[in-house]
C-alpha cells in the first residue's frame, strides 16, 4: 500500500488512511453454498409473503431446485478441475475449493435432497381434521398439550419453516469442511448447529420428548461449541494467525513473518496443545466419538425421525471433513502427539457403540449407538494419515450416508396409534406382515452390519486397508471384532422382523408417498452398486484425496 | 473371447433365484418347478466343466480373469481345479435332490398372510446358497473368495431360521425360539471367523499387494515375497480359524448341531454336504498354497484338533437321542476326517480327503433326506418315537439302512475308499494318530447301527403302523444317491483321476514328499 503525503499550505500530513481492499470473492467457486443460503433465505420470504396454503409446496419447490442447482455448481466445479488441479483457496483463504471440500459437499447435498423428500412426506401421519400432515409440529410456539395446540392443529397449520431451517443446516455444513481458517470453521458449525437444535424440537407426536432431545442437544453442543471456541482462542495465541496455513507452518517451524504483538506466546506448545485438543474434542463431539456421545441416544429417539436421518448422515459427513482437514492440514506436523490419542478414541469408540447397542430396545437408539461405532471405523482410516486414508474416509461417508437416511426413512413407514412404532418389540414379525418393507430395511442393516455386497462392506474394507497400511493394524483388529459384536444386534433385528410371530396389536406399514419411497428406494440402490461395483466411486474419492494447503 | 462357462454355473442359479422369489403368490407349483429346473440347467453346466476339465492340463483351467476393483487390487478371477470341479459337481448334484426333496417343506400353513410367500423364498434361497457356493469353488482371487464365502451365510441363516422343521416336539413358540437361536448361532460363528479373516484378508493385502491367488503363490514359490515367520503364521490363523469354523472343527463345532437339528431336512443337507465343504476346500487351496510354511508349523496342533473332531463327534453321536442331531455329530467327526486328511501332507491322505468331501456329501445326503422323510411322516425326531419300521415300510427302511451303512464307510460303498486314504495317509506320517483315529470308525458303526435297530427293527410301535412307504418323489431322490455311493465305491477312478493331479499340485506347493515308498493313490 503506498503512502502518499499531502501536501498543502495549511494542513500537515495526517497518518495516511490505510485503503480498505474489497475482498476479492470468487463467487463462481463458493456458488454452491451462495445458492443454498441465498435459497433459505427466499424460504424465509416465502415465510413471510406467500399464503399458507401454498407455502409448503412453493417450500419444497424451493428446497429441491436449490439443493439439485448446488449440486450442479459442486459437479461443474469438479468436472473443471477445482478437485485436482485447479484446487486452490477461496474468499481471501477463508474456504478450501479442493476434492475432499467439493466431494463431501456433493454428498451433503444428495443427502439433503433426500432429507426434504422426507421432510416433505405427508401421507404418514392420519389426516388431521382434512389435512394432511408432515412429522412436525402444527406450531412450534404452541405449548404441547394446550388449547393454542389444538387450535392450530384444527385449523391445519404446520411448520413449513423447517425447509429453510434445513437449508440453513445444509449451508453451514457445506462451509465446514471446506473451511480454511478457523473462525470460518466456528460459524459454519453454529450455522448449521443452531437450525438443527430447533429441528430436533419441532416433532408432531411425542412433542416433550422432542423438545428435551432439542435442548439436551442444544446444552450439550452450547459447551462442546464453547471449548472449541476456546480451543481456536489458544490456537491463535499460539500462531498468531487463525489460517490453517500459517497455523500449520508455525507448526512446522517454518513461519515467515512474526508479529511483535504475539511474539511472547508464538510458538508455546502448551497452547497449540491444548488449543488443538479442544478444538478437536469440538469436532469429536459433533461427530459423536465416545466419550463425546452422549447426546447421540437422547437426540437421536427424540427428533423427528426424518430429522434423525438427515442430522445423522450429513452431520458426520460436514464433521469428519473439518477433522480431516483440521488433522491433514494444520496439526500434521504434530501427528505422533494426536495418533495415539485418537487411536484410543477410535478404540473405545468402535467397541463402546458396539457393546453398549446390545443393549437398545428403541430402533432410534439402536442406531444411534450403531452410529457411535460407525464413527469408530471412520476414525480408523482417519488415523491412516495417507491420501488413501483420505480417499477411503471419503467413500466410507458416502456410503454410509444414503444407508442412514434410506434405514430412518424406513422407520418413518411403521407405526401404530401412537405415531412411530421405535420400540424393538413391536417389529417382531413384520417380515411377514410386509416382506418388502423388511426385506429393505435388512438390506440396510446388512450394510451397517458390513456384509460383503453391500456398501457398508467396502466402506469398512476401505477404511481398514487403509488403517492397516498405515500401520494401525492393531485398530483394524479392534474393528473387526467390534463389527463381530455389532453383527449380533443389527441381526437381531432381522430375527425379530422374519422370525418372530406378528403380534396382534403390532404396528402397521404406511404407504408412503413417492417422496419417501425415493429416498428408501435409492439407498438400496446406492447401498448395492457401491457393494458390487464400487470402482468408479472409489476412483472418485481417490481423486478428491488431496487436501488444498 | 471363450463362453465364460464358470460365470454361468454360478450365475445361472443366481438368476434363477431372482426369478423364483419373482414368481406369484398364487403359483406356488410354478416356482418349485422353475427351481427344480433351474438346478438341473446347473447341473448340465457342472457336467460340461467336468467334461470340459482335463487332469493332465493346466493347473487353473476354463479361467476368467476381469478387473473389478482396481482400488482394492481386487479381480475378477476364476478358475478350478479338480479338487474345484469335484466339488462343483457335487454341489451341483446334489440341490436338485435337495429341491425335490423340500417338495413340500416350506408349504404355506393356514395362518400365513396372503402376502408372505415362504415357498418362494424357500427355493429361491436354495438356488441363491447354491450360486454361491459355486462361485467360491471358482475363485481364485481371495477377496472375491471371501466376499462370497461370507455372502453365503446371510441366506443360510434364513433358510435355518424361517424354515424350520415343522416335526418339533413341543409347542410353536418353543420351537420358533429353538429355531431362531439356532439360526443366530450360525451366524454369529461364521460371521466372526470371517470377520477374522477379513483382518487377516487385509494383512494379506499390506504385505502381498494383491489378492490374485495364483499370482502370491507363485511369488511365494519362487522367493520374490517374503514373509517374516510370525506374519504368515498369524496370516495363516487367520484364515484357518474361519475355515475352521465352517467346516466344523472341535471346538468351534457347537453350531453344527442346533443348525442341522432345527432346520429341515434338505437344509441340513445343504449345511453340512455343500456349504461347510467350502471350509475344508478352502484349507486346501488357500491355507497351504498362501502359507506352506506355517501350514506345516500348525500341523501337529490341527492334527490333535481334527482327531479330538473324530472321537468327540462319534462319541457324542452315539449318545444322542434325536435323529438329526446324530447325524450332525457324525459330521462331526466326518469333517474330523476330512481335515486329518487335509493336513496330514502325504498325496494319500489329501486325495482321501477330497475324495472324502465328495462320498460324505453324497452319503449325508443320502442318510438325512431318507431320515428327513421318516420324521416328516411320523412328527418327531427322536430316536425313541419309532421302532419297527422296516416291516411297514420296508423301501424306506432299506434305504436308510444303506445311507447308515455308507456312513459307517462300509468296504464296497464310496465313503470306504476315501477314510481308508485318509487313514493309510496319516498312517504313514503320523502312524499314532492315524491309529487312534481308526477308533472313529468303530464308533460310527455302533452310532449308525444302534440307531438303525432303534428305529428299524423290533416290534411296530402303534405310532407307526400306518407309516406309507417311500412315494416316487422319495425314491426319486433316494435311488440315484445309492446308486452313486455304490458305483464310486467299486470304482473310483472317475474321481481319482480328476483329483490326484491336482493334489500333487498342492503337495508340491508345502514342498512336501510322501514318506517313502510313493503310493499311487488308488488307481
Amino acid at each position: 500500500m503506498s503512502t502518499t503525503a499531502v501536501h498543502s499550505l495549511w494542513t500537515t500530513a495526517a497518518d495516511p488512511i490505510q485503503k480498505i481492499d474489497a475482498p476479492n470473492i470468487e463467487y463462481g467457486q463458493l456458488a454452491p453454498t451462495l445458492i443454498v443460503i441465498g435459497a433459505a433465505v427466499i424460504g424465509i420470504l416465502v415465510e413471510a409473503f406467500v399464503p399458507r396454503r401454498s407455502r409448503y409446496y412453493v417450500q419444497v419447490f424451493v428446497s429441491v431446485v436449490a439443493l439439485a442447482a448446488a449440486f450442479a455448481a459442486v459437479v461443474a466445479l469438479a468436472a473443471s478441475g477445482y478437485g485436482t488441479t485447479k484446487a486452490g483457496i477461496a474468499a481471501m483463504g477463508a474456504v478450501a475449493v479442493d476434492g475432499p471440500a467439493l466431494f463431501l459437499q456433493g454428498v451433503i447435498l444428495l443427502a439433503g435432497v433426500l432429507g426434504v423428500f422426507t421432510f416433505a412426506e405427508r401421507r404418514l401421519d392420519p389426516v388431521a381434521h382434512g389435512n394432511r400432515v408432515d412429522s412436525f409440529a402444527a406450531q412450534a410456539a404452541s405449548v404441547p398439550g394446550s388449547d393454542s395446540e389444538k387450535a392450530a392443529v384444527k385449523a391445519g397449520f404446520t411448520t413449513t419453516e423447517v425447509f429453510p431451517l434445513l437449508l440453513f443446516a445444509i449451508g453451514g455444513m457445506l462451509v465446514f469442511p471446506a473451511a480454511n481458517d478457523l473462525l470460518t470453521l466456528f460459524i459454519a458449525l453454529e450455522v448449521f448447529s443452531l437450525p438443527l437444535y430447533l429441528l430436533c424440537a419441532v416433532a408432531r407426536r411425542k412433542r416433550i420428548m422432542s423438545q428435551e432431545a432439542a435442548v439436551k442437544y442444544f446444552l450439550l453442543g452450547a459447551f462442546a461449541s464453547a471449548f472449541t471456541l476456546f480451543g481456536i482462542a489458544l490456537l491463535y495465541g499460539y500462531a498468531g494467525s487463525v489460517s490453517y496455513a500459517t497455523i500449520a507452518q508455525v507448526v512446522d517451524g517454518t513461519v515467515e513473518t512474526v508479529n511483535p504483538a504475539l511474539a511472547d506466546t508464538m510458538g508455546n506448545d502448551a497452547l497449540l496443545l491444548i488449543g488443538a485438543a479442544m478444538v478437536v474434542m469440538g469436532l469429536l463431539f459433533k461427530v459423536g466419538a465416545v466419550p463425546f456421545h452422549m447426546w447421540t441416544p437422547d437426540v437421536y429417539q427424540g427428533a423427528p425421525t426424518p430429522v434423525t436421518g438427515f442430522m445423522a448422515a450429513a452431520t458426520k459427513v460436514a464433521a469428519f471433513g473439518a477433522l480431516l482437514r483440521l488433522l491433514y492440514v494444520v496439526l500434521p506436523g504434530l501427528r505422533w502427539d494426536w495418533r495415539p490419542v485418537m487411536m484410543g478414541v477410535a478404540v473405545v469408540t468402535m467397541l463402546g457403540g458396539a457393546i453398549v447397542a446390545i443393549t437398545q430396545t428403541d430402533i432410534k437408539r439402536l442406531l444411534a449407538y450403531s452410529s457411535i461405532a460407525h464413527a469408530g471405523f471412520i476414525l480408523a482410516g482417519v488415523i491412516a494419515m495417507t491420501p488413501d486414508g483420505v480417499s477411503s474416509v471419503l467413500f466410507y461417508l458416502g456410503a454410509y450416508s444414503f444407508v442412514t437416511i434410506g434405514a430412518f426413512a424406513v422407520v418413518t413407514l411403521v407405526r401404530d396409534a401412537g405415531g412411530e412404532a421405535t420400540h424393538l418389540s413391536k417389529w417382531a414379525g413384520l417380515g411377514r406382515r410386509s416382506p418388502l418393507v423388511a426385506a429393505v430395511f435388512a438390506v440396510y442393516l446388512l450394510a451397517f452390519a458390513g456384509i460383503p455386497l453391500t456398501s457398508g462392506f467396502a466402506g469398512k474394507f476401505a477404511v481398514f486397508k487403509a488403517a492397516a497400511e498405515g500401520g494401525a493394524g492393531a485398530l483394524v483388529v479392534v474393528g473387526v471384532i467390534s463389527s463381530a459384536i455389532a453383527a449380533f444386534f443389527y441381526i437381531r433385528v432381522i430375527v425379530l422382523m422374519f422370525f418372530s410371530e406378528p403380534r396382534p396389536e403390532g404396528p402397521t406399514v404406511a404407504v408412503p408417498s413417492p417422496l419417501t419411497m425415493t429416498a428408501i428406494a435409492v439407498g438400496v440402490a446406492v447401498t448395492l452398486v457401491l457393494g458390487v461395483a464400487p470402482q468408479y466411486f472409489l476412483d472418485l474419492a481417490g481423486q478428491a484425496g488431496v487436501f488444498v494447503r | 473371447m471363450s463362453f465364460p462357462l464358470l460365470t454361468a454355473t454360478a450365475a445361472l442359479p443366481a438368476i434363477g433365484a431372482i426369478a423364483t422369489a419373482a414368481v406369484p403368490a398364487a403359483r406356488r407349483t410354478a416356482a418349485k418347478w422353475l427351481a427344480l429346473l433351474v438346478s438341473l440347467a446347473t447341473l448340465a453346466l457342472a457336467v460340461i466343466v467336468l467334461v470340459r476339465f482335463d487332469p493332465d492340463g493346466d493347473r487353473y483351467q476354463l479361467t476368467e480373469s476381469h478387473s473389478w476393483i482396481k482400488d482394492f487390487g481386487v479381480r475378477y478371477e476364476l478358475g478350478v481345479d479338480g479338487i474345484a470341479v469335484a466339488l462343483i459337481a457335487l454341489t451341483a448334484l446334489l440341490i436338485p435332490f435337495v429341491i425335490l426333496a423340500g417338495w413340500h417343506d416350506a408349504d404355506p400353513l393356514e395362518t400365513h398372510s396372503s402376502r408372505w410367500r415362504p415357498t418362494q423364498g424357500f427355493f429361491a434361497l436354495i438356488l441363491a446358497v447354491e450360486a454361491m457356493v459355486i462361485i467360491s469353488f471358482e475363485a481364485t482371487d481371495v477377496f472375491l473368495f471371501y466376499i462370497f464365502f461370507e455372502a453365503m451365510l446371510i441366506p443360510m441363516y434364513f433358510l435355518i431360521g424361517g424354515f424350520g422343521d415343522r416335526a418339533h416336539a413341543g409347542s410353536d413358540e418353543h420351537a420358533a425360539a429353538q429355531r431362531s437361536y439356532a439360526a443366530v448361532k450360525f451366524l454369529l460363528y461364521n460371521l466372526a471367523g470371517g470377520l477374522i479373516m477379513l483382518a487377516a484378508v487385509i494383512g494379506l493385502y499390506v504385505v502381498a499387494g494383491n489378492f490374485s491367488l495364483q499370482e502370491i503363490a507363485e511369488a511365494r514359490a519362487n522367493g520374490s515375497l517374503d514373509m517374516a515367520t510370525n506374519t504368515e503364521r498369524w496370516l495363516f490363523l487367520g484364515f484357518f480359524f474361519a475355515f475352521a469354523v465352517k467346516a466344523p472343527l472341535w471346538p468351534l463345532h457347537t453350531w453344527l448341531p442346533n443348525a442341522m437339528g432345527e432346520s429341515t431336512a434338505p437344509v441340513a443337507v445343504l449345511i453340512t454336504a455343500v456349504v461347510d465343504k467350502v471350509g475344508t476346500f478352502a484349507m486346501l487351496r488357500f491355507c497351504l498354497q498362501l502359507f506352506p510354511e506355517a501350514s506345516k508349523w500348525a500341523t501337529p496342533a490341527i492334527l490333535v484338533l481334527a482327531l479330538i473332531s473324530i472321537i468327540y463327534g462319534a462319541l457324542l453321536a452315539v449318545g444322542q437321542r434325536d435323529i438329526k442331531r446324530l447325524v450332525a455329530y457324525a459330521s462331526i467327526s466326518h469333517f474330523g476326517f476330512i481335515i486329518m486328511g487335509i493336513f496330514a501332507m502325504t498325496s494319500q491322505g489329501q486325495s482321501g480327503a477330497t475324495l472324502y468331501m465328495v462320498n460324505h456329501g453324497i452319503s449325508t445326503a443320502a442318510l438325512m433326506l431318507v431320515a428327513g422323510f421318516l420324521i416328516t411322516r411320523r412328527g418327531s425326531r427322536l430316536i425313541a418315537d419309532y421302532g419297527g419300521v422296516q416291516k411297514v415300510a420296508p423301501v424306506l427302511a432299506g434305504t436308510f439302512l444303506i445311507g447308515s451303512l455308507a456312513t459307517l464307510s462300509l468296504p464296497g460303498l464310496a465313503p470306504f475308499v476315501s477314510e481308508f486314504l485318509v487313514l493309510i495317509g496319516t498312517f504313514a506320517r503320523y502312524p499314532v494318530i492315524g491309529i487312534i483315529a481308526t477308533f472313529g470308525i468303530v464308533l460310527a458303526a455302533l452310532y449308525t447301527l444302534v440307531l438303525y435297530q432303534r428305529t428299524m427293527t423290533g416290534p411296530v410301535k402303534p405310532e407307526v403302523s400306518a407309516m406309507p412307504d417311500l412315494k416316487v418323489r422319495e425314491l426319486v431322490v433316494v435311488a440315484p444317491l445309492i446308486a452313486l455311493l455304490i458305483f464310486l465305491g467299486v470304482y473310483p477312478k472317475p474321481l481319482t483321476d480328476i483329483v490326484n493331479p491336482a493334489v500333487k499340485q498342492t503337495m508340491s506347493d508345502v514342498h512336501k514328499k510322501d514318506p517313502k515308498p510313493e503310493v499311487e493313490a488308488a488307481k
